[in-house]
């Protein structure tokens, strides 16, 4: 049977199992659109800006773990995809983008609507693609999903001139499989490597997990359970590793970092052996990595070998995928000895109790904390959260308490404003089961509000939080702690009627301006199971982010809340443990 | 410390610029790099000169493995090898210095190629220390234009890329 370039495209698609695109059409593609409007296996999803297509395809592979698929125009169709393919990038997300190109002989002409596209996304994909025959669109795209969802999974784009989709073939078998002898990813560890790094897990007496975004990707959060709860280790989450390890759990110090808590921070500063799990001690963790961990050895395991001793020089590397690193180490580890580490444990536990989330409540304003906290409690800590970039970020991650991977879904790397929304409409789709947050701010949520004409269309229904405090706030806090109040442009002046612009785009919309409002506002909003609800809350604007490293600062210099001076800690008090 | 970094890579287009962007982005120093095919036509061999700390260079070897169109990286730099680099090189005939040029070129192994105009174009190859020291040997203002391939390099004995 002979079918043109767009009809084995699509076929090519649904022979990957893909059940959702997310696109926008235009004239380089609008072979491939009749090709998808002549099926049914295929949803796709219109939404209304392509940054909203390759956030929204980012929510659903973090939501359920499969590739995204994003269908886009050429030109502008690709440079608005730009964002959200390096937003997923940074985060490793598996995605195949797919962009349309101007026809073949007009390339490099300055044709209408014309940009390089493999040009522009090379520095923010895995790899990218420019299909030169109709021939080469088959093993082209079994090539990408392969790319993007093995060893260190990431965005792949495939360019495909639009004379490609027109041209015509007789069809040829979608192949089984595809091996690339320049693309071989590591997964099994090497065997002395696990060795040599159980002998220092067993011999540590100030020992801490580490866990990043790699257990939640890598699906390896039964392997970190398991291995943890062996070792009864300490175990602290990155912002990207929320989840892995149940932060209910005794063992569970919460998040480290910038805005980590208090004994998630003492015990890697404290820590003799810390054991990196697809993490890669990015700056956000690290602060100056002059004051880094002074006393520790490096275990780091990583799929990509290019993130070890990138930034901090590892001790013991291990390269390989992380379910089978920590089931070799589970098996190394079994019947070894460990140190007792239970002065270690006491000690973690005097930092617990610096309490270092508390906050203080005030009368008449309603803490953005509070907000969390109430929407763990209506949720029963069971809902999917989808957040932008900022202060509401922190505060959800800090307040919401994670107990399974892939529930926490935000733009850590990059920080990507605008991402919450369509990222929960992905989601959504992707779960349809599940109860959808999208924690946000009136910045934030203002870059991708179109979305909402998507969310009806496609009945996405998830609950928009929307932390309204009229400013900028993390800037507004940068800005208050190291510009001395200098508020400049981090105060939103005429923000719109969030609660109209809801009802506008045939949502629900709910304004909440008193604390005692909030609950009832929660669990009327969940309880619209088949409904958007925006719920527009007017939270406190001088509340700040804490516990907070300046930067520069170490692990054990930390501002906490209503404290005016920096908690330091001298290493005395480290060396006595 | 200077390296000289072997690549071997699929010789697709778009991969040379992949190699460059990733030297742009990460803010790695190339000081030449060379690219032409090997025996296999599917594969290119490409060597790049660099200089870093050793940090700097474990990581551009694992930034360039990192690659997918990427076989093979090695550092030439670790191991016994031969480097070369060619030179082609226009200088102007009347030396007021009596430098003779047939002297030099003798000197140097070098040999001239070409005579038009009295400007005599010479094609010198060796190491890149050599190349210089044949380049300060003459007067400046002799110089009319160089043309320098950049270091290519390969490993010694049955050793293999």
């Amino acid at each position: 049977m002979e079918l043109n370039g767009a009809e084995i495209l699509v076929d090519c698609l649904q022979k990957e199992g893909v059940d959702h695109v997310f696109g926008y059409p235009g004239g380089a593609v609008l072979h491939i659109y009749d090709a998808i409007e002549a099926q049914d296996k295929i949803t796709h999803v219109l939404v209304r800006h392509e940054q909203g297509a390759a956030h929204g395809a980012d929510g659903y592979a973090r939501a359920n773990g499969k590739p995204g698929v994003v269908l886009v125009t050429s030109g502008p169709g690709i440079t608005n995809a730009v964002t959200g393919i390096a937003t997923a990038h940074m985060d490793s997300i598996p995605m195949v983008v797919i962009s349309g190109q101007v026809p073949s002989p007009l390339i490099g002409m300055d044709a209408f609507q014309e940009v390089d596209a493999t040009g522009i996304t090379r520095s923010c994909v895995k790899h990218n693609f420019l299909v030169r025959d109709i021939k080469d669109i088959a093993i082209t795209v079994k090539k990408a999903f392969h790319i993007a969802t093995t060893g260190r999974p990431g965005p792949v784009v495939i360019d495909i001139p639009k004379d490609i989709t027109i041209a015509k073939m007789e069809k040829e078998e979608y192949p089984e499989s595809i091996e690339i002898r320049s693309y071989k990813p590591t997964t099994k560890p090497s065997n002395r490597q696990i060795r040599k790094a159980a002998e220092l897990i067993a011999n540590s007496k100030k020992p801490i997990l580490y866990a990043g975004g790699g257990c939640v990707i890598g699906n390896a959060s039964e392997e970190l359970r398991e291995f943890t709860r062996m070792l009864g280790f300490p175990i602290t989450q990155t912002l990207m590793g929320l989840g892995a390890y149940p932060m209910t759990d005794k063992q569970s110090l919460g998040m480290l970092g910038m805005h980590g808590t208090y004994e998630a921070n003492m015990a890697m500063h404290g820590s003799d052996c810390v054991v990196a799990i697809g993490a890669r001690f990015d700056d956000r963790i690290t602060g100056n990595l002059a004051k880094f961990c002074p006393s520790a050895k490096f275990i780091h395991i990583d799929i990509d070998p290019s993130q070890i001793s990138k930034n901090v020089v590892a001790d013991i590397p291990i390269v390989g995928q992380t379910t089978q690193v920590l089931k070799a180490l589970i098996s190394e580890m079994k019947d070894k000895e460990l140190a007792d580490i239970s002065k270690w444990w006491s000690k973690i536990d005097e930092w617990r109790k610096v309490d270092s989330l508390a906050y203080k409540k005030s009368p008449g304003v309603i803490k953005p904390q509070s907000v969390i906290e109430a929407l763990y409690e209506v949720t029963e800590g069971k809902a999917i959260v989808t957040s932008d970039v900022g202060q509401h970020q922190m505060w959800a991650a800090q307040y919401y308490l994670f107990d399974e991977p892939r529930q926490w879904i935000n733009s850590g790397g990059l920080g990507t404003m605008g991402f919450g929304l369509p990222a929960a409409m992905g989601a959504k789709l992707a779960m349809p089961e599940k109860d959808i947050a999208c924690v946000t701010g009136e910045g934030s949520i203002q870059m991708m509000l179109q979305e909402l004409s998507t969310m009806l269309q496609y009945a996405t229904p998830v609950k928009i939080i929307n932390l309204n405090n009229g400013y900028l706030g993390m800037v507004r806090q940068w800005q208050e702690f190291f510009y001395e109040k200098r508020y400049a442009m981090s105060y939103m002046d005429a923000l719109p009627d969030f609660v109209k612009l809801a009802e506008s785009y045939g949502h629900l919309g709910i304004k909440v301006d008193k604390e005692e409002d909030l609950k009832p506002a929660l669990v009327e909003a969940f309880k619209q199971k088949d409904r958007t609800v925006f719920l527009d809350i007017i939270t406190d604007p001088s509340e700040n982010v804490f516990p907070m490293i300046p930067a520069g600062g170490a692990h054990c210099d930390m501002l906490l809340a209503g404290r005016d001076e920096m908690v330091s800690k001298d290493e005395t008090d480290f060396n006595a443990v | 410390m200077r390296h000289i970094i072997s690549v071997i890579l699929e010789d697709e287009a778009g991969a040379l610029s992949r190699v460059s962007g990733l030297f742009t982005q990460r803010g790695f120093n190339i000081e030449s790099l060379t690219v032409a095919q090997t025996t296999d036509p599917t594969l290119s061999r490409m060597t790049i000169v660099s200089s870093g700390s050793e940090r700097v260079l474990e990581q551009i070897v694992k930034q360039l493995n990192k690659l997918i169109e990427v076989v093979k990286v090695t550092d030439l730099t670790s191991q016994d090898h031969v480097e070369r680099e060619l030179m082609l090189a226009k200088i102007s005939s009347t030396s007021k210095e009596g430098v003779d040029l047939k002297e030099l070129v003798e000197i140097f192994g070098c040999k001239v190629v070409d005579v038009k105009d009295k400007i005599y174009t010479i094609e010198v190859s060796g190491k890149t220390k050599k190349i210089n020291a044949f380049l300060d040997a003459l007067e400046p203002s002799n110089i009319i234009e160089i043309s320098r391939t950049g270091v290519t390099g390969i490993s010694r004995g049955k050793k293999l890329i």
